[in-house]
């Protein structure tokens, strides 16, 4: 058996096309479009022999695969690594990486502590925090944007809805990215990720720990599950974990690619100021625009096919949802970024029993802060030069001098 | 294909041919029916693909899924023992005729 990034290498079937690439070559990753485009246009499925894997990058296909769990199942990793053979760097997430019936039972318990109602009360301290971070930037005029919003709005409003008792955004931000560098192959950037183990994983873990958490945040609740018997206590500290690992560096990436699509488009600010009732269906847009989870991967459970072509078990295939949320056969005028769009379908959270279960906190957070935008912002400029931030899962800023110009 | 029969908080019938195996929230959002939002996309993670499930076709239809009870608290509506995610409500086709009616509100 010939091993390739920790899964078992395979041939494709007649039909697939042969494309050598390499999706995590770092100028790819960081301008991704025109791979996105070539990818769509070779077919529903291409091989990439580099990695022997399948890759994905048509919406109906890409949304096939990853929202199929029967099929394509999530427990054997959702990056290259085949959790069948050899130990993950990690203990693997156990609603991430794990199919129904075990994720059935933790899901619940996490969607309980996310759903719209649960999270309802921390709406005025996220609108509070966001006004507060908004003025002093209006007060600076220009500012670096990852750092001074991106990063600081979410790392102030989310552990504290968390309930953490202390924080850090630093290792918060980087466990995320960490996490996400680790979905990819074994390149720089996932060696990079794996050196700064020793450094954040113990910070991580120790935060997970209940004594740690206040009784009023959603961790509380996670912990209430496991006293409920729905969970254990050592599985309640795990779903901590991914609160941490999926909740901060994903809404950072978010907030930032918020900011540079109105910062590109100023036009679509305009409407913004003008019904800022668009907030929630302007961060859709964003979402379908940027996909700051780019590329995720299931493993074929079973001999299959998709689009008419074979799929052996056990391949592995990476669903580029960046690609599929620029689909011109599912979207007019895919590569315009429209604040009314309302993309109802959209990849970004993913789909299915594995859709994001932190998305309404994600909207939250984004539609409380464009709302103090549009109060305090006239306009939004670059202040110098975007650059992009090349990350094996994730479409994220690296840096963004911005202006705001009062309103 | 499958037909469906949305009726509106206002009285107003829709009428929808669906594809078996969608779900109704998505057969609704193909449709254009007004009053099915969907935002999550199907992953219960939100409330607003909210219905009631006519009486008539209750044990047809049956049982609430594991979770969908919890994201109910969340509707904007009132929920009612008829109350169901749409999103969850699979087509086949022995539910041809399957009459859904629409809350007042989603948001």
């Amino acid at each position: 058996m010939t091993m390739i990034e920790g899964h078992r290498a395979f041939e494709p079937a007649e039909g697939i096309p042969v494309w050598d690439i390499d999706p995590y070559d770092e100028a790819i990753l960081a301008d991704p479009t025109a791979y996105y485009a070539e990818l769509r246009a070779k077919g529903p499925l291409v091989y990439i022999p580099k990695y022997s894997v399948l890759a994905s990058g048509r919406y109906e296909e890409t949304k096939e695969i990853f929202s199929d769990h029967e099929r394509f199942v999530s427990s054997r990793g959702v990056g290259l690594n085949d959790f069948r053979y050899g130990t993950p760097w990690r203990p693997p997430s156990i609603i991430l990486e794990v199919d129904p019936p075990e994720h059935t039972r933790t899901r619940k318990a996490m969607a309980r502590a996310l759903s719209p109602k649960a999270i309802a009360k921390f709406r005025d301290d996220f609108q509070a925090k966001a006004l507060e971070i908004v003025d002093a930037l209006l007060e600076k005029g220009q500012f670096e944007a990852v750092t001074e919003l991106a990063e600081a709005f979410p790392t102030a409003v989310f552990p504290e809805a968390l309930g953490m008792v202390d924080h850090d955004p630093r290792p918060l931000v980087d466990y995320g990215a960490m996490v996400f560098n680790s979905m990819g192959p074994d390149n720089a950037l996932r060696r990079k990720a794996a050196s700064m183990i020793p450094e954040i994983v113990p910070w991580i873990m120790a935060a997970c720990a209940r004594a740690r958490l206040r009784p009023d945040g959603m961790g509380a609740i996670i912990y209430e599950a496991a006293d409920a018997g729905e969970i254990t206590q050592e599985e309640a500290g795990l779903l901590i974990r991914s609160f941490l690992s999926a909740g901060v560096d994903t809404t950072v990436t978010g907030i930032g690619n918020a900011l540079w699509c109105l910062a590109s488009n100023p036009g679509e600010y305009e409407r913004l100021k003008a019904d800022p009732s668009l907030a929630r269906p302007c961060f859709e847009e964003v979402l379908r625009y940027t996909s700051p989870v780019h590329t995720f991967g299931r493993t074929a459970g079973l001999d299959t096919e998709v689009a008419g072509l074979p799929i052996a078990e056990g391949s592995k295939i990476i669903c580029v949802l960046g690609a599929a949320n620029l689909d011109p056969e599912k979207w007019e005028d895919a590569d315009t970024f429209r604040i009314d769009r309302r993309p109802a379908g959209h990849l970004a959270f993913g789909a299915g029993i594995h859709g994001c279960v932190g998305q309404n906190i994600a909207r939250m957070e984004l539609e409380t802060l464009l709302t103090v935008l549009v109060q305090k912002v006239q306009r939004i400029e670059f202040a110098g030069e975007a650059v992009w931030r090349p990350n094996n899962a994730i479409h994220a800023l690296d840096q963004m001098p911005l202006r705001f110009i009062a309103r | 294909m499958t037909r469906l029969i949305f009726i509106a908080h206002d009285g107003e019938q829709i009428s929808v041919e669906a594809r078996d195996g969608d779900s109704v929230m998505r057969a609704a959002l193909s449709n254009d029916v007004d009053g099915i939002v969907g935002e999550c996309g199907g992953s219960m993670m939100c409330a607003t693909c909210h219905c009631y499930v006519d009486e008539a076709w209750a044990d047809a239809v049956g049982a609430r899924a594991d979770g969908e009870e919890d994201m109910l608290e969340s509707a904007t509506s009132e929920v009612k023992p008829s109350s169901r995610l749409s999103c969850q409500i699979r087509i086949r086709p022995d539910l041809d005729g399957l009459i859904i009616h629409l809350p007042e509100s989603q948001t």
